[in-house]
């Protein structure tokens, strides 16, 4: 249990996402089977004990502390299991503070899988004893699911493909047709057998990007153009029997939109948008804003649903049945998928709609002219291209609409992480109400050059006329433009906006304070 | 007269207090037929001070009673104090009150000082620890009636680990990373140079890098015979010179512009805060060690029990917790509430 409380720790405090993969690569080569793949199993979110419950954690430490001292210690360390980790009283015949190596990570994994409802205090408290302070916060992590050590399942198994040489594609492809302690994957990563058959299994395929668009124009003889869509692009894999949404990650995110998998039955795996229907839209897609509500949810309620309904915005088909069609030009993809809408359920798919233009000219008129809310820009791809995995040259481009830009006054800052952890990065900044105040309109910490960024940082140390903890407030005299996608209302912030994507666009050294622009200006911008 | 005392959530078996000669105030502990205040944060005529931390020993009062390391701590801090060197042991009487010394445990020159009067004893601790330190003499338990224990880490949370558990992961992040330096940040006065000690007892013989807060503290400890080795000013080194090296600077300095020179450095911290992930994470450290200069909740409540004072005060940190202890446990006691304490610079 030593090996993996210390790679638990170790993913807490590292910030660097090249730092936590090493850490996740040397453990998965250096740990024995099957600890290792259960470790994998764990930092993907795939264990589940279903006899163990938060309320068996409460249960165990109530009958060996002072009710009032745990309260205490609760509300001054936040995290129940960390606060229980850390008072836990051992038993005066076990040693203090030691993990006394008893207990393996798969010992623990058999025996919690084996318990009972009713058994479930007393199992956890009989191996807390054995167990220091981080294996006692990784023993009740592990034993309620949910580590959140700050990665991604994408990130643990990137981390095991790092470890072994492995493509963390190949990975992702197998990665459906295995269960914990994934001992098959393991057998191939080390040379033992042969690579494990997906086959039959919803497996995630890696998505096709595009690059930004930089060239004047392009020949829409040989690029067909449709709408950049602002929700999440998902891809949807159905065997038949079961079906999987994957996010641009390759995150399985299948329990935050129930609704979009129960209603795809197919055999085939279509790329699409996500979105929600606001009503504000008409039972059109709304704003990405929207669909923030539903993202970043394990399960996802009756309301919810109903609230923030969701639905699939299709651009393509890489696999029909047993074709795959992924290397067939894109225009024959597209034949296939307009074919394929016909078997769908229209309240939960719909198709990207194709734009119609004579010329690259026309289509940038249509382009400035469109105000839909979840109209982020445009698509160019070619005609001919196949689907490939990432970015490749020339394929696809991604036309965005030009951002909008507003004139702000920088007023708080904040470090960054990092690289970043010595310099003011992050920067709230505010525009002027009618009455002459200043209210906050959003907050970036991107845009600038790292000599800009030296210039701003010394700005805010130098003009610093308040401290809030980390925060600094500023002299109001800084303004900044800054960049953004699009803006929301929002009933979170003071000013009731919130921005998409807002970058620093430039610093308006010269340009007074008073000359930034005001909130109900940013309101008519709303989309 | 202006007593602020904090009433205990349980009210205390009996009406009276005992010592009614010590009057516990939110600046300072006063001793009234000495005429003397404990630990003031306001400037005083006559001082008794405990230690040389910042929210222990102020400037500007008019006469201080301390440890000759103290008042040198002091002198350097506040330039020149008139003071009254009180040795470990010795007695000094004044106003009818008999005073004197005794080893805390905390840091360089640290005491409790032991007030007797009118066949009542009373401790005071100021802060302690009971942890073997190589940069000052242990803690001595001193019976007495009233004990008036700090809490800075009252709460059963607080337990720190052994100190070498803590030392081996700071060298072996060290020895993992060949081409970066560690950056420990550690408390200028008694935990940069106990962290300097404890590698240096640990075979760690390599120069140390200090950032300039901490020189002329550790030049002092060096006069006061405390062997730290070779030390190095941080400034002015070409970056490349600090890999594989340790390089010490006060907690302010981790994360700003001057840790900006060192070769990509591994952010450590030497406090007993550290024990507490999210703490940890708050301060960007990615190299926590929990190594303390206050007892933690198992001193703390070890240390009453040794003691088995017939009342317990509580001055700072956690007093609530340490309170509810002591009435489970049939201890007399009472919060006192005291200004200014636990300092962010201290831990």
């Amino acid at each position: 249990m030593r090996a993996f409380s210390k790679l638990l720790d170790g993913l807490i405090y590292t910030r660097s996402r090249n730092g936590k993969l090493a850490l996740i690569a040397t453990y998965m080569r250096e740990a024995p089977d099957p600890d290792r793949g259960w470790a994998l199993a764990a930092l993907t979110g795939n264990l589940d004990f279903k006899s163990v419950k938060a309320s068996a954690i409460g249960e165990m430490i109530r009958a060996r502390t002072d009710p009032v001292l745990f309260e205490m210690s609760r509300d001054y360390v936040g995290d129940l299991a960390e606060t229980v980790a850390l008072l836990w009283p051992k038993n005066e015949d076990q040693p203090a503070e030691v993990d006394d190596g008893s207990l393996s990570l798969s010992g623990i994994i058999d025996r919690l899988h084996g318990v009972s409802r009713a058994a479930a205090p007393d199992a956890l408290a009989a191996m807390m004893d054995h167990l220091d302070a981080s294996g006692r916060f990784a023993l009740l992590k592990l034993a309620t699911g949910g580590l959140r050590v700050g990665i991604s399942a994408r990130l643990a198994k990137t981390g095991f493909a790092q470890a072994f040489g492995l493509d963390v594609d190949d990975v992702e492809q197998v990665w459906h047709a295995l269960s914990p302690p994934y001992t098959a994957l393991f057998d191939w990563a080390e040379g033992r057998s042969g690579r494990p058959d997906p086959e039959g299994t919803p497996y995630f395929r890696p998505f096709m990007l595009a690059h930004p668009l930089e060239a004047d124009s392009v020949d829409l003889t040989d690029y067909a153009a449709e709408w950049k869509w602002d929700g999440i692009r998902i891809q949807i894999v159905g065997t038949g029997s079961e079906t999987r949404l994957y996010s641009r990650a390759g995150d399985d995110i299948s329990g935050s939109f129930p609704e979009i998998a129960e209603a795809f039955t197919g055999h085939a795996v279509l790329d699409g948008e996500l979105l929600v229907r606001g009503e504000v839209q008409g039972g059109e897609a709304a704003s990405f804003n929207a669909l923030q509500q539903r993202l970043g949810r394990k399960s996802v309620t009756a309301k919810m649903m109903s609230d923030f309904p969701a639905f699939v915005r299709l651009y393509d088909l890489l696999i029909e049945g047993d074709d795959d069609l992924r290397a067939l030009p894109w225009s024959d993809r597209r034949s296939r998928l307009e074919a394929y809408m016909a078997q769908l359920p229209t309240n939960r798919f719909d198709l990207s709609a194709l734009i119609e233009a004579a010329d690259f000219e026309a289509l940038a008129d249509i382009r400035a002219g469109a105000r839909d809310a979840a109209i982020e820009g445009v698509m160019l791809k070619r005609r001919d291209s196949p689907y490939v995995a990432g970015r490749k040259a020339a394929l696809w481009y991604k036309w965005k609409r030009d951002p909008l830009t507003a004139d702000c006054v920088m007023m708080y800052a904040q470090r960054g992480h990092g690289k970043r952890s010595s310099f003011y990065s992050d920067y709230t900044f505010g525009c002027w109400t009618e009455g002459g105040e200043l209210l906050p309109v959003g907050k970036a910490y991107s845009g600038f050059t790292d000599e800009e960024l030296k210039w701003l940082d010394r700005f805010v140390r130098q003009n610093t006329v308040n401290r809030f903890g980390p925060v600094r407030e500023v002299e109001k005299t800084l303004v900044l433009e800054v960049a953004f996608d699009s803006i929301h209302d929002s009933k979170r912030h003071k000013s009731g906006l919130a921005m998409r994507f807002p970058r620093i666009a430039r610093i308006r050294k010269d340009k007074p304070a008073s000359e930034a622009d005001t909130v109900a200006g940013l309101k008519r911008l709303v989309s | 007269m202006m007593t602020h005392l904090a009433e205990p959530r349980h009210p205390v078996p009996s009406s009276a207090h005992m010592a009614h000669w010590i009057e516990p105030h939110p600046n300072g502990i006063y001793v009234r037929p000495a005429d003397a205040w404990i630990d003031p944060s306001l400037p005083q005529e006559r001082a008794l001070v405990t230690h040389g931390h910042a929210d222990h020993a102020r400037g500007g009062h008019g006469h201080v009673w301390a440890t000759r390391e103290t008042l040198a701590i002091m002198a350097l801090r506040y330039g020149t104090a008139s003071g009254t060197a009180v040795g470990y042991g010795e007695e000094i009487r004044m106003g009818g009150v008999t005073i004197s010394y005794v080893p805390a445990g905390h840091v360089l020159g640290s005491a409790q000082i032991l007030l007797e009067h009118a066949g009542e004893r009373v401790v005071v601790t100021g802060d302690y620890k009971r942890r073997p330190d190589p940069t000052c003499l242990p803690f001595e338990p001193v019976p007495c009636d009233i004990f008036v224990t700090e809490a800075t880490f009252g709460l059963p949370v607080f337990r720190h680990p052994d100190t070498g558990s803590e030392m081996d992961r700071l060298l072996g992040a060290l020895q993992a990373n060949p081409d970066r330096c560690v950056l420990v940040g550690a408390y200028a006065l008694g935990k940069a140079q106990r962290v300097i000690c404890e590698l240096r007892a640990r075979g760690h013989h390599e120069a140390i890098y200090i950032h300039g807060a901490l020189e002329r503290m550790c030049a002092l400890y060096q006069e006061f015979g405390v062997d730290m080795g070779e030390l190095r000013p941080a400034t002015g080194v070409v970056a490349k010179e600090m890999c594989e090296h340790i390089v010490l600077s006060p907690p302010s300095a981790l994360n700003d512009r001057w840790s900006r020179r060192l070769p990509d450095p591994i952010t450590a911290m030497a406090s007993g805060w550290m024990r507490v992930r999210q703490r940890a994470r708050q301060k960007n450290v990615e190299l926590p060690l929990v190594i303390s200069d206050h007892a933690d909740w198992d001193e703390l409540t070890d240390t009453i029990r040794e003691v088995a004072p017939t009342e317990t005060w509580i001055t700072h940190g956690c007093e609530e917790a340490l309170l509810h202890w002591c009435m489970t446990h049939q201890i007399r006691a009472r919060a006192l509430a005291m200004a200014g304490r636990e300092d962010e610079d201290e831990g």
